[in-house]
């Protein structure tokens, strides 16, 4: 495999990132998912049947919305790819259609998952039940707190939500005990991870998944406008599931300015953030080499933001590579910025987003506009989740 | 001659590796452990350096790590706690423990502190095989250390032929596929163990993972030259007033009186 923006070199690495950093436990399951991905995912018979669940299931594809008063207000052209009308409210449910009908190939029967804002958990959960899986859901406990309805789903949806007790008690808890359930279970598991993190082939094969956001992008933005290519393409990063997703067939187009904006939390120089490219320097965390939040000692710091989903201390080895080498612009949203867009997006175009993607709506704000842009913005997730957090801020 | 080499040509069979987390239970624990290790029959101490995300480890190990890094423990005050080391102690010390500290503190850097203040070897679990022979390797050799990597029940014949041609010192052979601390079931373990004898590997085999008294000890070394015991060992200091004594009454158990 060539290394471009788009895709890895066979040992997994994009640029100076990526790898498999992976304990020998783990290196048969690895091994066997990276000798097989490709060929699996190439199957026409594999594809049609992850084709048939996106359209049939999912509600794929999804609308590619011209936002008029939006556009109005910046001065520009905005353009919002509609992720949130996904069945289960957001992108995640592309990437776990895809993995359980692989794991199903590859003969696994039981199924975990790491979460964190709980909708990686619930497309996990879903898909399980589709398919009559077994399916065991770790969560740090912190977030299961502040995600209660979407630990209700899962719970509904015949999961097992298992609490996270070690370290902040957040997404990167729940990813280690997911690894660590998966050394343990070597033969009959198959690991959903949920977004574009983990060893080599992980972050290949999660960005091939949520490609298809790119994929229609381009289509729709070809029927509605005559042209493929928009001048913008934003989303929000944790890991960097829908950023990859929504940046994937535009990577090799140079025209195209790619924009991830990272969750600054109470602000990238207070201790409490989750800007990793911002404050991250090149570390090893959850089986790949990437940026990292850590001590100079190399221990890994505890990160903050608002939105469970962005609340982690690295990010996909793709967009460290994006960062470093100038591909993409990288900017932050603080909380307080993102829970003011939520709530701007909501009145200003009937959408209430995920506190994710008001990240991304945020850096609006951070960008000179011009007439002639045309920006997407992919509005990854439905904001249902975070009526609680929204509601602390009505009432206040 | 090193001093690994020395312990597996004077002893072909139950060579015991004890596994202590540096600077647990108190931060300047890590000496005092040491020479009880050494003075109660040990043949070899296994020092972890804490890390935040120890995937390979059970809670047992884990909780450890936590308490030392609390404690203050990092690679630059483990160096200098060692540096006095080889003035009293004979006893080998493999390092054992996770990349990303190391890269942190330098690659290179750590493997010539490391060889400066008389540790043999290093266990990193998180070292690919490929990295390895890409980058690293070369620079472990060059410092002198030995490098032991890790094969399971579910590693294939020609890659623990493989590993072990890139390991020196010893192979550590994981006696389950599971995190540190698990129970270990004897039947299963039994016909991996005598297989990996049959393969007459390069290097002596310690097997870890689930050995925890006298005897699993005794059942871990029937094929091989020895074990590792970890998880049991930390347990057993968890509560300890005085380490040096809770060493000698842990060891009596596993070893009977030296």
């Amino acid at each position: 495999m060539q290394q471009t923006f788009t895709n890895p070199n066979e040992h997994g690495y994009y640029g100076d990132f990526g790898g498999a950093f992976i304990p020998e436990m783990l290196f048969a399951n690895v091994a066997q998912l990276k000798s097989q991905y490709l060929q699996i995912m190439d199957d026409p018979n594999f594809k049609e049947e992850v084709n048939d669940l996106l359209k049939n299931y999912v509600g794929r594809p999804t609308p590619l919305f011209l936002a008029k008063r939006l556009s109005e207000q910046y001065g520009t052209t905005i353009y919002l790819k509609r992720e949130d009308l996904c069945h289960t409210g957001a992108h995640k449910i592309n990437n776990t259609i895809g993995q359980i009908i692989l794991a199903q190939k590859l003969g696994k029967t039981r199924i975990i998952a790491e979460t964190g804002a709980g909708q990686h958990g619930v497309a996990t959960a879903t898909v399980c039940a589709l398919k009559g899986m077994e399916c065991i859901v770790y969560m740090g406990e912190k977030d299961i707190e502040r995600q209660a309805p979407n630990v209700a789903r899962m719970r509904m949806l015949g999961a097992t939500v298992v609490p996270a007790t070690s370290g902040s008690k957040t997404l990167k808890d729940a990813t280690n005990e997911a690894i660590r359930d998966w050394i343990n279970n070597p033969t009959n598991t198959h690991y959903i991870i949920g977004s574009v993190v983990g060893p080599h082939p992980y972050p290949d094969m999660v960005a091939r998944f949520q490609s298809v956001i790119s994929a229609e992008i381009r289509k729709q933005l070809l029927a509605q406008t005559g042209t493929e290519l928009p001048t913008h393409v934003i989303a929000c990063v944790g890991g960097g599931s829908n950023a990859a997703g929504a940046f994937y067939h535009f990577l090799e187009e140079p025209s195209v300015q790619i924009v991830a904006v990272e969750a600054a939390g109470h602000g990238v120089q207070t201790n409490m953030s989750a800007a990793t490219t911002q404050l991250g320097t090149p570390g090893i965390l959850h089986g790949s080499k990437s940026l990292l939040m850590q001590t100079q000692d190399g221990q890994v710091i505890e990160p903050h933001s608002i939105s469970a989903g962005l609340d982690y201390p690295g990010i996909g080895p793709m967009h460290a590579n994006l960062y470093s080498t100038g591909r993409g612009l990288f900017l932050s949203a603080t909380d307080d910025e993102a829970m003011d867009a939520a709530f701007h997006v909501s009145k200003t175009e009937g959408i209430i987003p995920a506190l994710e993607t008001a990240h991304a709506f945020a850096a609006l704000d951070q960008i000179k506009w011009k007439p002639s842009d045309t920006v997407v913005i992919c509005l990854s997730g439905r904001g249902d989740k975070d009526l609680s957090t929204y509601m602390q801020k009505l009432d206040s | 001659m090193t001093r690994l080499k020395k312990v597996f040509n004077t002893k072909s069979s139950k060579v015991l590796n004890v596994y202590c987390t540096a600077g647990y239970p108190a931060l300047d624990s890590t000496l005092p452990i040491i020479a009880a290790l050494e003075k109660n029959g040990a043949d070899l101490v296994e020092l972890g350096m804490p890390y935040s995300d120890p995937l390979a480890d059970g809670p047992v190990i884990q909780e450890s790590g936590a308490r030392a890094l609390e404690n203050g423990m990092s690679i630059e005050v483990l160096f200098d706690q060692l540096k006095s080391l080889r003035a009293t102690s004979n006893i080998p010390v493999v390092l054992m423990g996770y990349m990303n500290p190391v890269l942190q503190y330098g690659f290179e850097k750590f493997c010539a502190a490391a060889a400066a203040v008389g540790v043999d070897g290093l266990i990193l679990p998180d070292m690919p095989a490929y990295e390895f022979e890409a980058t690293y390797g070369a620079i472990v050799k060059k410092h002198g250390l030995d490098f032991i990597f890790l094969v399971t029940p579910e590693t294939p014949t020609e890659r623990i032929v493989y590993l072990d041609s890139l390991s020196s010192g010893f192979l550590y052979a994981v006696s389950a596929s599971a995190t540190t601390g698990s129970a270990l079931n004897f039947d299963a373990v039994d016909a991996y163990l005598q297989k990996l004898k049959q393969m007459r590997l390069i290097n002596p085999i310690l097997v870890g993972f689930g050995v925890k008294d006298a005897a699993s000890f005794e059942l871990a070394s029937r094929h091989t030259a020895g074990a590792i015991i970890g998880s049991a060992y930390i347990k057993a200091l968890e509560n300890s007033v005085d380490v040096t004594s809770t060493t000698a009454q842990f060891l009596s158990s596993v070893i009977g009186q030296k």
